[in-house]
């Protein structure tokens, strides 16, 4: 055998190890990322999406949050403008977190309505830079474009 | 000064456009004082853009709040290093900083090029200005820094906590240096391709940007770990999120070229790879700046989303179709010279090596991206996290790190059993030894196992190589050992500064093994009480809380706890950990409150304490993490710099050689000199 079949064979065993090591962790760590509006509708199309890891990104809704005094856990609302959800987290939550900020919160939804977070994820978008039009529509958005002189 | 810089910027505009359109005609038409006339307005480019970035430094520093750039990003208490550094901040500065350097990098390219590289120089020239030519563009009506506002506000809006850290001053300059410097080696890559001069000696120069985009990168990665790790606070240094797998794509193609290059030097092999992985690098660049800033992807690193990335979806477009319809219109001229001869030999273990790096930056985009593809495919987007990017690249990083021992021992061509049994027997005695001892030591993690037994062998085969390229010069040239080690290495420094880089990954890799064993503690301690914990190593650790303190101080309000640490009975230290509020020149809150992680580094492993909150008089609420290893990480990172210095050291030889390749090529088309 040529050493070039060789190391074509040798290649398409490494390629077919890499390949398949992506799809069976697809599979296994994949996880719907979805907004509150998209998990509802899952969620009322099929009941198997209660208690099943996903990710949902949305806003934080202004004066939602509730802080246990420790920092160590806490209660808010996300909302994607139509569709909110309450959600229980434990942990301590970035530096990011607060009012009206995107996040992303990955954990289950509960059979009582509740999500129940085992990770935040806080980005400051409306902080750094002004956020996408879609985004200025949604409640406590606040623009970089203007800064108030605060007295 | 602002308004020079103001006016810079259009000037620059022109010229970056004249440069193009100039240099592009000339080269096509073969008329070189077209070329001539490109290359000055090369120069002047850069001038203007480094006129446009001083006014802008300016303002910055000036606290110039009409702009609508200083007052987003600055206040007027916050300290000068980090008005200076609030350049790269947001999105209009950091594209100026992106522009200012590929003009002054193309102005050194071209310059010290001019004599050397005679026929690609025409297309390179244009290239370059058009790559120019486009951030330019964005700047000037996508995101303009000279942006003012309507009013001018009393003080700006600060600058982010979490970016206000010696870190930040340092990461993002030494990202771009490296991302940048892939449009150097793409611009020859191009100017070959037009040309079909595809032989080696575009590679010569080709080679020395390469190395520098991977030196900056490497250093900006490592930073940005580091960065991560002391500010962010949770107890990591890399989280597979989108933008860091941005900036690892084209690290992972650029270490791929350098040593794929040297097979195409030897054994004439690999051209049509070698084009594909410079270009590659330069795409992935541009891929990795619309990632960040499009906000397509979701990233927590999100902060700069904005239309600003289509125009760079657009320029990727564009760029992949020009160089896919070169490359497919130059496959002839890119025939190998050569055939593989044997699967044991040094070209076959670079292939691989190219294979496994090419296939982790593979699964590392897909990962990235397969939400977007989900999406497109399924109409679900479905988003992959830490667990995909570990279970993919553990063994693909393992099987590399095994490379990294056999590739530089194994001969060229065709390796015979008695190469094999001489350069390997010592090594791979003392990885198994290795690989005993840490399970004697009662080390159970299997990933962690095998590194370790690699990461003996693979130093093993390097310790070798210094020994005797030591002992021959000692014996040769009668010189001591210091000297010789040395000399050997300034003489090689191709060859033994690699090898300074492979000892780096070593390292990184012993390094990221450690985080198997990482532990971690939520703990909630009032002022005298104390919590007792087993670290990885099965030492007996006590804290006790020195209470909760809060002060003022500079531009902020802190929340601080003490807590004193002590190991099997003896005291080691005390930590500090800090919540701050930081206000601005009014005593205003701005930004949430953030943290400011306590650590105390050892070499065996750090004690990395946050404090989540304090509540009531005296209790503070904390998280304790033991992380085995983390500063490895960095004297690793620190190694592969020295390393790549060392490779990227001007040689004296290679000047011969590159004067050898100009006065043999015949001067036709000239560069005007």
């Amino acid at each position: 055998m040529k050493a070039r079949t060789k190391f074509l064979i040798g290649g398409v065993l490494v390629l077919g190890t890499s390949g398949y090591l992506m799809a069976s962790s697809i599979k296994e760590t994949g996880t719907y990322y979805l907004t509150p509006t998209e998990l509802s509708a899952k969620v009322a199309a099929d009941p198997s999406f209660y208690e099943t890891g996903v990710k949902v990104g949305a806003r934080v809704v202004p004066g939602s949050i509730v802080r246990d005094a420790g920092g160590r856990s806490m209660t808010f609302a996300v909302t994607d403008g139509a569709k909110t959800y309450q959600v229980s987290y434990r942990g301590i939550a970035p530096d990011t977190f607060t009012d009206g900020v995107d996040v992303v919160v990955e954990g289950r939804l509960a059979h009582d309505g509740t999500f129940r977070a085992t990770t935040v994820l806080a980005k400051c978008a409306s902080r750094y830079e002004d956020a996408p039009k879609k985004y200025q529509s949604t409640p406590g958005y606040r623009s970089a474009s203007t800064p108030q002189a605060r007295t | 000064m602002i308004l020079i810089g103001e006016l810079s910027l259009w000037v620059a505009l022109l010229m970056a456009a004249w440069a193009t359109t100039a240099g592009f005609a000339g080269a096509f038409t073969r008329r070189s004082e077209l070329t001539v006339s490109a290359e000055r307005a090369l120069y002047a480019t850069c001038g203007f853009v480094v006129l446009a970035s001083i006014g802008l430094w300016t303002a910055l520093l000036t606290s110039d709040f009409s702009f609508k750039f200083v007052a987003s990003f600055t206040s007027a208490n916050l300290p000068s290093v980090y008005k200076f550094t609030s350049f790269w901040a947001g999105q209009a500065g950091s594209l100026l900083f992106w522009a200012l350097i590929l003009s002054i990098y193309s102005a050194i390219a071209v310059y010290t090029g001019r004599k050397s590289n005679r026929e690609l120089m025409p297309f390179v020239i244009p290239t370059l200005s058009a790559i120019a030519l486009f951030f330019i563009l964005t700047l000037c009506f996508g995101a303009n820094p000279y942006e003012r506002l309507s009013f001018i506000p009393a003080d700006g809006r600060g600058m982010n906590p979490q970016l206000q850290n010696p870190g930040m001053a340092f990461h993002p300059p030494n990202l771009y240096l490296g991302y940048i410097a892939t449009a150097i080696p793409f611009a020859f890559a191009v100017g070959a391709l037009i040309t079909r001069r595809l032989d080696n000696e575009w590679l010569t120069s080709v080679r020395r940007w390469a190395l520098v985009s991977w030196f900056f990168n490497t250093v900006g990665i490592v930073l940005g770990m580091w960065w991560a790790y002391v500010e962010l606070g949770w107890g990591g240094y890399w989280a597979w999120d989108p933008v860091e797998n941005a900036s690892f794509l084209p690290w992972l193609v650029n270490t791929a070229f350098l040593h794929s290059i040297m097979v195409q030097e030897k054994r004439g092999m690999l051209r049509k790879w070698n084009v594909t992985l410079v270009v590659s690098a330069f795409l992935l660049s541009i891929l990795g700046t619309f990632i960040t800033r499009s906000g397509v992807i979701s990233s927590v690193h999100a902060f700069a989303q904005s239309p600003v990335g289509y125009w760079f979806l657009g320029f990727l477009v564009l760029s992949i179709a020009v160089t896919a319809y070169l490359v497919a219109t130059r496959l002839k001229d890119l025939e190998a010279k050569a055939e593989l001869e044997s699967m044991v030999s040094r070209e076959a273990s670079f292939l691989f090596n190219n294979l496994l790096l090419v296939g982790i930056a593979f699964s590392v985009l897909w990962g990235t991206l397969f939400p977007i593809l989900s999406e497109a495919v399924t109409r679900n987007k479905i988003t992959v996290g830490p667990p995909f990017f570990n279970q993919v690249n553990i063994p693909l990083g393992l099987g590399l790190l095994a490379l990294t021992g056999i590739g530089p021992l194994i001969a060229w061509r065709r390796a015979s059993a008695a190469n094999l049994k001489r350069q390997f027997t010592g090594p791979v005695v003392i990885g198994l030894v290795t690989g005993m001892l840490v399970l004697g030591l009662g080390m159970r993690s299997v990933h962690a196992v095998i590194a370790y037994t690699l990461a003996g062998f693979v130093l093993a085969t390097i310790v070798q190589e210094f020994q005797k390229g030591v002992s021959a010069r000692h014996r040769m040239y009668q010189e001591s050992l210091p000297v010789a080690f040395v000399r050997l290495v300034a003489r090689n420094r191709r060859r033994y500064g690699g090898y300074i880089v492979h000892v780096g990954v070593v390292v990184l890799f012993a390094a990221f093994a450690g985080l198997a064993f990482k532990k971690e503690f939520d703990v909630t301690l009032k002022g005298g009480q104390a919590y007792e914990a087993v670290d990885p190593y099965g030492n007996h650790w006590r804290f006790v809380s020195q209470g909760v303190s809060r002060y003022e101080e500079l531009n902020r309000f802190t929340t601080a706890v003490l807590l004193e640490a002590w190991r099997n009975g003896k005291h080691v230290g005390v930590i500090k950990s800090e919540k701050r509020q930081y206000w601005d020149s009014n005593r205003n809150f701005t930004f949430e409150p953030s943290t400011e992680v306590g650590i105390m580094s050892g070499l065996r492993q750090d004690v990395y304490v946050v404090l989540a909150g304090a509540t009531g008089e005296d209790t503070a609420e904390m998280r304790i993490t033991f992380n085995p290893l983390v500063w490895w990480v960095w004297y690793g990172g620190m190694i592969m710099a020295i390393g790549g210095l060392i490779v990227m050291w001007p040689q004296a030889e290679r000047r011969k050689v590159q004067a050898g390749y100009a006065a043999r090529l015949e001067p036709a088309v000239t560069a005007g000199k």
